[in-house]
C-alpha cells in the first residue's frame, strides 16, 4: 500500500473464556480512505471495534498508531488518540440542540461560563465544511432531527474534533434511500479530508458504493483484506460466509496465498 | 419536517433560523412577527413551558378574587409570598432532581431536621453556637450532607432514588423527633426567637431597599440579555429580536414595579388608631405599619439567579440537562454521571434545608408535623406544574417559582374558601387533582413532541 496506515492491528487474540472470539486478526485504516469491516453475525466485528476503543483489552497481538505500538486499556485511551467512534445508538442527547451535542462533554467556556458564540460558530463551520444543507439551524433540537440528520450530527462531532479516525458502526442501517445516499456522500467527503475512515455494515451495496478496502471478518480470523475494485459482490457474500473464494480468480489465490490452506 | 426538497417545510425551516449562507444574510431584525410565529410553531408541538401554568395563574387568581372577599387583600397577598416561599425553595432544589429523571421524597423531611439542628442549637446552647450564622450554616450544612449520602447512594450503591429517598423519608420524621425531644419546647416543638431567623420570613426591607432591588433586577435582566445579543450580532449570529427583547424587558419592570408598589403600602389589617386602657389612663395606640418587600423575596431573586446561571450558562448545568436527556451519550462524552447525579441531590437537599429555615422562620418555632408529606407533594406539584418534566431533561428554575405561585395560590384561596369540617378535605382534593392535571399535560405534550419532533 502506498499510504502509511494511520491505525494497523497485527496477529490481534481475544477470548473470553474458553471461546475464542479474534484469532490472529490483522486490520489497518490509511488516511484518506474508508476501509469497511464486514462479516456475518458472529464473525468478531463488535469485538474488534470494542479492542480498538479500550472498552475490551486484547489478549495479545499489536495495536499500532501512526507506527508508534500504544496501550488501550479504555475508551479514554482510544480518544486521546484521536479515534472517535460513532455508534448504531448514536449517543446523542435529544434534549439538547446540534451545538450542545457537538460540543457535549468539551464544552468551550470564558472565565466558567460557556461561550456559546464560538461553539454556535465552529460547529456551523464544520457543518458548512461537510456541506451539510439538510440541517436548517444549529440551535435545533436532535429530538427534531430525522435519522440522517443525526448519523450527519455525529460524524460532524468527528470532524470538529479532528479526529484522525472514525469508526462508523452501521450507520446506514436504519435509514431510507435518500438519507442513506446522503450519509454515504458525507463519509466519502469525510475520507477526502484525510481521515481515516473504518466502516461497518451489513448492506453490501454501501459497502461496494463507499469503502476503498474491505476487510472481512470470517468466525473470528481476518478471511481477507482486499480493495474494492478487485472484487464484486457476489465474491465478497462468499468471502463473508464461506471464508474462502472457490470461483478460481485470481484473486481467489492470491488469498488462499495469505491464508494458508483453505479450511 | 425534515425533507429538504418540500418547498413548504424549506420555507418553515429557514423562518426558525438559520445556516446555510443564503439564510444567514436574511433580515434579523424586525422580527417580532417572526418570533411570535415560531412561538406558535413550538406551542402546536406541544413545547408548552411555562404557558398552562401562567394561564392558569391568572384564572385561579380573578376567580378567587372574584368569589371571595379576604383573598385579594394587601394583606393575604404578603401572607401568601411568606408562606409560598418555602415551597418555592423546595421545587428550585427538586428541579435539579427531577432534570435527572430523579426524585426526592425526602426533601420535605430534610427541610424538618435542618430547622431542627437550627433551632436546638439556638436553645440550651450558650454563645457563639446560638448566634444566627452559626445556627443557619449547622442546618445548611446538615442539608449538604444529607444530599451527599442519597448521591451517594443513588449513585454508587445504585438503589432507586425512589427507594432511597422514601426511606429517608420516614426516617428523618424519627430524627427530626429525637432532636426536638433533646429541648421539648411547649406541645414538643422549638421556638425561634433569633431576631435575624425571624425576620427571613416576617421581616419587611425599607422601602427604598425595595426599589433598589426592582432597579438591580430590571436593569440586569435588560443587560444580559443586550450584552448577549449584542455579543451574537458581532459575531455574524442571529440574535433575539430588539422588539422582543424590550417585551421581555419591560413585562420584567412592570410585574416587579407593581409588586413593590403594592407590597410598599401599609398591608396592616387594622391601620387605625385604637384607644386602649393603659393604667386607667386611655391612650391612643397606633399599630406599627406592615409595609416593604418581605426579605424572603430578596433571598427568592438571588437563589433563582444564581442556579439559573449555573443550569443555563456553565458546563455543569449542561451536564446535567445532558445526563437527564441522555445518560449513556453523557457517560461517552466523558461526563462524570456519577458526579453529576451526587450533585443534583446536594443542590436539592441544600435548597430543602433552605425552605426548612424560612417555614420555621414563618411559624416562629419547628414542629415535627410542618415538614411531613404534604409540602414536599405540594413542591413536587409545583415544579411539574410550571413546566418541569417528570421523565427527565426538561425543565427550569423559573417553573419552580410560576408553578409554586399557582400551588400557593389554590392553597390559600381554598383554605378561606371551604371552611367548615370538610375544608382541609377539599384542599387535598384539590390540589391532588391540579397535580394530576399538570403532570397528564406533560405527558400528553411529551407524546405530542415525540410525533412531531420537537420535544
Amino acid at each position: 500500500m502506498p499510504e502509511e496506515s494511520i491505525l494497523e492491528l497485527h496477529h490481534i487474540y481475544k477470548s473470553f473464556g474458553p471461546v475464542d472470539v479474534l484469532k490472529d486478526v490483522a486490520f489497518s485504516a490509511q488516511a484518506g480512505e474508508v476501509t469497511a469491516l464486514v462479516g456475518d453475525n458472529g464473525a468478531g466485528k463488535s469485538t474488534l471495534v470494542k479492542c480498538v476503543s479500550g472498552s475490551y483489552s486484547i489478549d495479545s497481538g499489536e495495536y499500532l498508531f501512526e507506527g508508534r505500538p500504544v496501550h488501550v486499556h479504555s475508551p479514554h485511551d482510544s480518544a486521546g488518540l484521536g479515534i472517535e467512534f460513532v455508534y448504531q445508538d448514536l449517543a446523542l442527547c435529544d434534549n439538547l440542540d446540534i451545538v450542545e451535542n457537538m460540543f457535549l462533554g468539551r464544552e468551550r467556556h470564558k472565565r466558567r461560563v460557556l461561550d456559546e458564540i464560538s461553539m454556535e460558530k465552529a460547529a456551523a463551520e464544520t457543518l458548512t465544511s461537510l456541506a451539510v444543507r439538510t440541517v436548517s439551524s444549529v440551535r435545533q433540537r436532535v429530538s427534531s432531527l430525522s435519522g440522517g440528520q443525526r448519523q450527519t450530527v455525529a460524524i460532524a462531532k468527528a470532524v470538529l474534533w479532528n479526529s484522525k479516525v472514525v469508526v462508523l458502526d452501521e450507520p446506514t442501517a436504519a435509514l431510507g434511500v435518500a438519507q442513506t445516499a446522503q450519509v454515504l456522500d458525507l463519509v466519502r467527503r469525510l475520507a477526502d479530508r484525510g481521515v481515516a475512515v473504518v466502516f461497518i455494515s451489513h448492506n453490501m451495496v454501501d459497502v461496494m458504493q463507499v469503502a476503498d478496502r474491505i476487510a472481512v471478518l470470517y468466525l473470528g480470523r481476518t478471511a481477507g483484506v482486499v480493495r474494492r475494485d478487485e472484487v464484486n459482490q457476489q465474491q465478497l457474500v462468499e468471502l463473508i460466509t464461506t471464508g474462502t473464494l472457490s470461483d478460481g480468480s485470481p484473486l481467489a489465490e492470491s488469498l488462499a496465498q495469505t491464508n494458508g490452506a483453505p479450511a | 419536517m425534515t425533507k429538504q426538497h418540500d418547498p413548504v417545510d424549506t420555507e418553515e425551516l429557514a423562518e426558525l433560523g438559520v445556516l446555510s449562507p443564503a439564510a444567514s444574510t436574511a433580515p434579523i431584525e424586525g422580527g417580532i412577527r417572526e418570533y411570535f410565529h415560531n412561538y406558535m410553531l413550538r406551542l402546536r408541538g406541544g413545547d408548552m413551558g411555562s404557558l398552562p401554568a401562567v394561564c392558569g395563574l391568572i384564572v385561579l387568581v380573578v376567580l378567587f378574587s372574584a368569589i371571595q372577599d379576604t383573598f385579594h387583600t394587601l394583606y393575604n397577598f404578603g401572607n401568601m409570598l411568606t408562606e409560598g416561599a418555602g415551597t418555592i425553595f423546595l421545587a428550585m432544589g427538586l428541579v435539579f432532581v427531577l432534570l435527572l429523571g430523579e426524585i426526592d421524597l425526602s426533601a420535605g423531611t430534610t427541610g424538618g431536621v435542618c430547622a431542627f439542628v437550627m433551632a436546638r442549637l439556638m436553645v440550651g446552647f450558650g454563645s457563639p453556637w446560638n448566634t444566627w450564622p452559626i445556627t443557619l450554616g449547622a442546618a445548611l450544612l446538615t442539608g449538604l450532607i444529607i444530599g451527599l449520602t442519597i448521591g451517594l447512594l443513588v449513585s454508587k450503591v445504585r438503589i432507586p432514588s425512589f427507594v432511597v429517598t422514601l426511606a429517608f423519608f420516614l426516617a428523618f420524621q424519627g430524627v427530626a423527633l429525637v432532636i426536638s425531644d433533646w429541648h421539648r419546647g411547649p406541645i414538643g416543638n422549638i421556638i425561634v426567637s433569633d431576631k435575624v431567623v425571624l425576620d427571613f420570613a416576617n421581616g419587611n426591607m425599607p422601602l427604598w431597599a425595595g426599589w433598589v432591588l426592582v432597579a438591580i433586577v430590571v436593569a440586569g435582566y435588560a443587560w444580559t440579555k443586550i450584552a448577549a445579543a449584542t455579543a451574537r450580532r458581532r459575531a455574524g449570529l442571529v440574535g433575539e429580536p430588539m422588539s422582543v427583547m424590550l417585551l421581555k424587558v419591560g413585562a420584567l419592570a412592570v410585574v416587579s414595579i407593581g409588586l413593590v408598589l403594592l407590597l410598599n403600602r401599609n398591608r396592616s389589617l387594622n391601620k387605625g388608631s385604637i384607644f386602649r386602657n393603659v393604667n386607667g389612663h386611655t391612650v391612643r395606640v397606633t399599630p406599627p405599619p406592615v409595609e416593604g418587600v418581605p426579605w424572603v423575596v430578596p433571598v427568592v431573586v438571588v437563589l433563582f439567579t444564581v442556579l439559573t446561571f449555573a443550569l443555563s450558562r456553565t458546563r455543569y448545568g449542561r451536564h446535567v440537562y445532558a445526563v437527564g436527556g441522555n445518560e449513556e451519550a453523557a457517560r461517552r462524552a466523558g461526563i462524570g454521571v456519577d458526579r453529576i447525579r451526587i450533585s443534583v441531590f446536594m443542590v436539592c437537599s441544600f435548597m430543602a434545608a433552605v425552605a426548612g429555615i424560612e417555614i420555621a422562620s414563618n411559624v416562629a418555632s419547628v414542629a415535627p408535623n410542618s415538614y411531613n408529606g404534604n409540602i414536599l407533594l405540594l413542591a413536587v406539584g409545583a415544579a411539574v406544574i410550571g413546566g418541569t418534566s417528570l421523565f427527565g431533561g426538561k425543565g427550569r428554575l423559573l417553573d419552580a417559582l410560576i408553578g409554586g405561585a399557582v400551588v400557593e395560590v389554590i392553597q390559600n384561596g381554598m383554605a378561606d374558601l371551604v371552611s367548615g369540617p370538610n375544608g382541609p378535605a377539599v384542599q387535598y382534593i384539590v390540589t391532588g387533582l391540579v397535580l394530576l392535571l399538570a403532570a397528564a399535560v406533560d405527558a400528553l405534550s411529551r407524546r405530542r413532541a415525540g410525533s412531531s419532533g420537537l420535544a
